[in-house]
């Protein structure tokens, strides 16, 4: 594709893609608050809109409005860059990850991805290991006990359960050959015995299973939420932001989840892969369809997971990541290398 | 010029203004920033040389993990800012010059005497499968042998880090 084209074509699906994560993560929050209030006997938001629909706007607005407090104790260019840096670093990773297969517009072939990159999954595994010090520094800078500890808390298990996290994929990575997310999921394409769709969910199920888990534990989520315990830590490691900067903490929260169900569907559950059939525009959007659909189970795993299972204790956290979850990330991945060389 | 060697250029620079301002930084944790600024930058070189793999390893182990661990310690230890002494002027005066001029001279003898060429853009191994042929093939035996020092030095470190008390006890059972 000649450099005119390739531009404006990246530079119109990034604007698009953009537009679309931060909806998702506007809607996640509300699907979070609805699905959370029903599973307590509560409504939930309603008063806003339909359903509650237009909370995320009314909350939206409400962030930009309520007044930005800066504590006066704080170690500030750090303070500021903290949120950044982990709202930035949430966001990059969706530009390796593709939603379908591709169309062709005025000639050119255009792939339903931002870039397709060879070394896809490190790269998204590299954004999120930088994301820890958004956390880290927004703990460590806000000159208080309580945000300390939750900085403390969250970086040490963030490193504790990436080792797991990256030894769950390398079974996935054996099976598929390849680093390029599009590959992986080309991979998984065909059928078992005729019936049963050829998704990595079947061979490694050990290894999804550990994926789930440890990404639970990366995305601070319950019941991994040590970081941000309400009952021990007033807030944790943003005890001390207000307004729009808390925002940006949350944003990368949901961001995060978003990326966690991508990964799952796109390395364990076929990505894009299912039943197509129909006209040429309905065979683009019916993958489109089933790429959005498994994440959003995924979506509503983790919010059915967080109004269901009460918080760890720190050292039931540490042991389980390094006792439990490490050596069985283990045993799968010599076991898939063993049937796989063999 | 060609985009690649200004980007070449400019991550260059990053990485040396990094590595300057980890030394002229008085807080420990502004350092360890500065050092993973050298460490993204140094990534940024490697991706441009072709190696990308190389240059993902770089950020996930050193920017993502080792940095973290250096600034997890930092707040732990709740390190504060360095006094600030005054040095020695007959250092900052001769010792600055002559240290640049030494490297000048180091890396003018090494390209020149060495036969050794500048690494073109894309001449590295750059595909991970490239690098596991290389790794599991010809230097098989010298992975292994770090593999086994690397366990030699964490054996280490847990002892040294253990309350003498436990080594005592550990000794009489």
């Amino acid at each position: 594709m000649p450099l005119v084209p390739f531009i404006v074509a990246s530079v119109i699906k990034s604007i698009i893609v953009i537009f679309i994560l931060l909806t998702a993560v506007a809607y996640t929050v509300w699907l979070e608050r609805k699905v959370v209030g029903h599973m307590q006997n509560r409504w939930g938001p309603t008063r806003v809109g339909p359903f509650g629909l237009l909370q995320p706007a009314a909350d939206g607005i409400k962030f930009l409005l309520k007044e930005d407090l800066t504590p006066p104790h704080v170690y500030k260019p750090l303070f500021l860059a903290a949120p950044m840096i982990a709202v930035i670093f949430a966001l990059t990773s969706i530009a390796v990850i593709p939603f379908g297969t591709s169309i062709t517009i005025a000639g050119y072939n255009i792939p339903l991805q931002i870039t397709d990159v060879n070394i896809g999954l490190l790269l998204i595994l590299g954004v999120t290991s930088i994301g820890v010090y958004g956390v880290a520094l927004a703990g460590w800078s806000s000159n208080n006990k309580y945000s300390l500890l939750g900085g403390l808390r969250a970086s040490a298990q963030m490193i504790s359960y990436e080792i797991s996290l990256g030894l769950s994929l390398v079974g996935v990575l054996i099976l598929s050959g390849s680093f390029s997310l599009r590959s992986i999921v080309e991979a998984q394409s065909g059928l078992y015995w005729g019936f049963i769709p050829r998704w990595n969910i079947f061979p490694q199920f050990f290894a999804f299973f550990c994926y789930l888990i440890a990404a639970y534990a990366e995305t601070n989520r319950i019941p991994f939420d040590l970081p941000e315990a309400e009952t021990e830590l007033v807030a944790g490691y943003h005890t001390e932001y207000s307004a729009m900067k808390f925002a940006m903490f949350f944003m990368a929260e949901y961001a995060n989840m978003i990326t966690v169900g991508c990964l799952a569907t796109l390395l364990f559950f076929g990505g894009w892969l299912g039943p197509v059939a129909g006209p040429a525009p309905l065979r683009v959007i019916l993958p489109v369809f089933w790429f959005v659909l498994k994440v959003f189970v995924f979506l509503f795993i983790y919010i059915w997971v967080r109004g269901t299972l009460p918080r760890f204790r720190y050292d039931q956290l540490m042991a389980f990541g390094w006792k439990f979850l490490l050596p069985l990330a283990l045993v799968n991945l010599i076991a898939t290398a063993i049937v796989v060389v063999r | 010029m060609s985009i690649h060697l200004i980007m070449f250029i400019a991550f260059g620079v990053v990485c040396v203004a990094g590595a300057i301002n980890l030394l002229a930084q008085s807080h420990p944790i502004n350092s360890a920033l500065s050092l993973i600024a050298v460490m993204g930058a140094l990534a940024g070189e490697f991706l441009l040389l072709g190696a990308e793999f190389v240059a993902a390893v770089q950020v996930i182990v050193y920017a993502g993990a080792i940095m973290v661990l250096f600034v997890f310690v930092i707040m732990l230890l709740n390190a504060g800012a360095e006094e600030r002494t005054q040095g020695s002027r007959v250092a900052i005066i001769l010792g600055v010059p002559g240290m640049i001029l030494g490297s000048v001279l180091l890396a003018w003898v090494v390209l020149k005497h060495s036969g050794t060429q500048a690494v073109a853009v894309g001449a590295l191994p750059g595909p991970p499968s490239t690098i596991g042929q290389l790794l599991f093939h010809q230097f098989l035996l010298p992975f292994e042998i770090t593999s086994v020092l690397i366990l030699i030095a964490i054996m280490g470190a847990v002892v040294l880090a253990s309350k003498p008390e436990a080594v005592q006890k550990r000794k009489e059972h």
